[in-house]
């Protein structure tokens, strides 16, 4: 976070930042989330560094910080661009895939109960746990048309909607029906569905095939990561979450790598990634063609981060 | 009536016997549909010259109408099934439309198969991407996301139940930590979504530590499923033993399928409480069907994985290393894996090293 600070003074960029201490494993030291909310609201951009969800939370809610602050926001499209960088050499080359994820309900849901408690003959108590999946047609609806909006606005081709229908015939079912009558609205673009196993093996052995993809939020987790995985890491991909009102970005693969903290060996291109989109995205065009341009020379100079060296 | 119950008395001691090796064991053989035949007539013809004391039952599961008018598969190729405890099944065909009862799901309740079991190996010879894969992803199978309880609420609002129980996490879970104790693994990874679904993923989490716990000899972490999506992709041998839940193992077992080649390579075996079957996971492929142009790669070693499990894992491995030392060499590869070679050339070259 600091070295986008520097970065965007040592180009004399003329955005302030609002700067908060937000975080779950730290409660007592973090800014509320109200305030917090409030601020992204009035400026309607934000960048933001990765959460740590920690698998339990101190007073017991089900409900992660991060979810709860898109909640607030209604933060619904996290759109993630996995594109490879020339000069970092990977497995795959030529990859340009932006995936598209909803991130408000389905599996993050946060709703959960453990159901019955069955006695069996030999008196052990097995514990059974209900998590729900919410899919709703407007919330598919919504981010559907915001994935051939995007297609159309940045001229790609092609949308493909991730699903498990064969097996989650309502849930994702729906899903699916939203995309497909959304697709008949935007006949210059070609629509096509996978399923989500299928994808996943796709993405590994022929990733150049996918060019805008439309899912829901597991899936888009999981897709976000294996994508990124593909490109040089977590370290390398900037993503951008949009609600209609405010933009939030952050970097595409949310990881905290938490043993590397303050060692000043964490690879912040993803974060400086995002601070370049931010400034595009408000209009500072030249500014974030700058910084954009410093990153690619320096990854094509081979002065390589550690954590890109090390994962090669 | 009393040639019945001799009967009876005279078959108890066979079933008792079965588990010995010496002895010919029954086997169902499922061929399947598409490009099934060809390939389980490979992999017969294989154990025939490898003289493997199995004996194959054919059973056609062609479907009929039950008298509540849907369709299913025919009784006795359940009872076979549920006879012999292990079988062999080629891909079958998904029929399109309602009334149908799936044979998956029907085997897979007959026989109560908890855990899917699928080895992943970089083959010797066939360069991919990715040259150090060596995983076993093993998926709980009978619940989770795949619970099928599901309800439109109100219009427009759709609920899926993923469920988690916690007899049937333990199950899986201290199924791979034996898994892993018998094939010499080392560590067993769980992996996991409980950041976000904290009771749920907690729960199998929970029984995962557990079972962990009475095998101290078998390293265990646990990880996101992000986490292992990002360096499964960047670095393979991070990972050895993998156990899930239901989506997440659909998912990996096919991601990890997709590092080493396809499913056209990777065998599938289903563990259960009354039996095992063992099948290759990839499609009926119609357009290829009958052309001998099929690889039957993925069933011969699904049959060898039913070898491992039945105790005959002396044949076993003669006939995986035959295997693999014919796509090593590359002379006769079929069509898939880039070579020129019909599916009963692939096969005799197999034979004529067993011989």
């Amino acid at each position: 976070m600091y070295s986008v600070q520097e970065v965007f003074k040592a180009a004399g960029v003329p955005v302030d930042f609002e700067m908060f201490f937000f975080s779950e494993v730290h409660p007592h030291m973090s800014a509320p989330l109200e305030e917090v909310a409030k601020s992204v609201s009035r400026n309607g951009i934000c960048l933001k560094g990765p959460l740590a969800n920690p698998d339990y939370s101190i007073s017991g809610e089900l409900q992660t910080l991060n979810m709860k602050l898109r909640r607030s926001l209604d933060i619904y499209a996290n759109v993630v661009h996995v594109k490879s960088f020339p000069g970092l050499k990977n497995k795959h080359e030529g990859i340009d895939t932006v995936i598209v994820r909803e991130q408000t309900e389905g599996e993050y849901s946060a709703l959960e109960h453990e159901s019955v408690k069955v006695i069996s003959f030999a008196f052990i108590l097995y514990g059974v746990v209900e998590s729900l999946k919410i899919v709703t047609a407007a919330k598919s609806q919504r981010i559907a048309k915001f994935a051939f909006d995007y297609a159309t606005k940045n001229k790609r081709k092609k949308v493909t909607a991730v699903h498990k229908a064969n097996i989650m015939k309502l849930g994702d079912g729906l899903f699916l029906r939203c995309c497909q009558e959304m697709a008949k609205l935007y006949p210059k673009i070609t629509f096509e569905t996978m399923i989500v196993d299928n994808c996943t093996m796709q993405m590994v052995s022929h990733p150049q095939q996918f060019d805008v993809m439309v899912m829901p939020n597991l899936y888009g987790n999981i897709l976000d990561n294996l994508a990124s995985g593909l490109v040089g890491g977590a370290g390398v991909v900037a993503g951008a979450s949009y609600s209609s009102e405010c933009v939030v970005f952050e970097p595409g693969a949310k990881h905290t790598f938490a043993e590397a903290v303050g060692k000043n060996v964490a690879n912040p291109t993803a974060m400086l990634l995002c601070g370049a989109k931010m400034l595009v995205h408000i209009n500072l065009q030249q500014y974030g063609d700058m910084i954009r341009n410093a990153i690619a020379k320096v990854l094509l100079d081979g002065k390589v981060h550690k954590d890109i060296l090390y994962l090669n | 009536m009393a040639a019945r119950l001799v009967k009876r008395i005279y078959c108890g001691p066979i079933s008792l016997n079965r588990r010995f090796s010496s002895q010919v064991q029954k086997a169902t053989l499922i061929p399947g549909d598409g490009i099934g035949p060809e390939i389980a007539a490979a992999v017969q013809k294989i154990f025939a010259v490898a003289k493997v004391p199995v004996e194959w039952e054919v059973v056609d599961v062609t479907p009929v109408k039950y008298p509540d008018g849907k369709y299913g598969i025919p009784q006795s190729a359940l009872e076979s099934m549920n006879r012999n405890k292990v079988g062999l099944k080629g891909p079958l065909m998904t029929p399109i439309g309602k009334g149908h009862r799936s044979l998956n799901l029907a085997l897979r309740k007959e026989l109560n198969l908890y855990a899917n079991v699928r080895p992943c190996r970089t083959l010797e010879g066939y360069p991919t991407l990715y040259n150090n894969v060596d995983v076993v992803t093993i998926r709980e199978n009978t619940e989770g996301e795949y619970s099928g309880i599901e309800h439109e609420i109100v219009d427009g609002v759709v609920q899926s139940i993923k469920l988690i129980t916690e007899e049937a996490s333990r199950r899986v879970a201290e199924f791979a930590f034996k898994f892993a104790k018998e094939q010499n693994r080392k560590k067993v990874t769980a992996v996991h979504k409980a950041n976000i679904m904290r009771m749920s993923d907690g729960l199998f989490l929970s029984c995962c530590r557990e079972a962990a716990a009475r095998f101290p000899d078998v390293k265990f972490e646990e990880k996101y499923l992000d986490t292992v999506c990002l360096n499964m992709v960047q670095d393979p041998s991070m990972y050895d033993v993998l156990v899930m839940p239901n989506l997440y193992g659909d998912i990996l077992s096919d991601m990890c399928a997709g590092l080493v080649g396809g499913l056209g390579l990777t065998p599938s075996g289903n563990i259960g409480m009354n039996g095992a079957l063992f099948e290759s996971v990839h499609g009926t492929a119609p357009d290829i069907a009958g052309k001998d142009l099929a690889n039957p790669t993925a069933l011969l070693l699904s049959a060898v994985m039913m070898l491992h499990h039945m105790g005959l894992s002396k044949y076993g491995e003669k006939i995986e290393r035959a295997c693999l030392d014919v796509i090593k060499e590359g002379k006769h590869r079929t069509g898939d894996l880039g070579g020129k070679a019909k599916c009963s050339e692939f096969t005799n070259e197999i034979c004529s090293k067993l011989q």
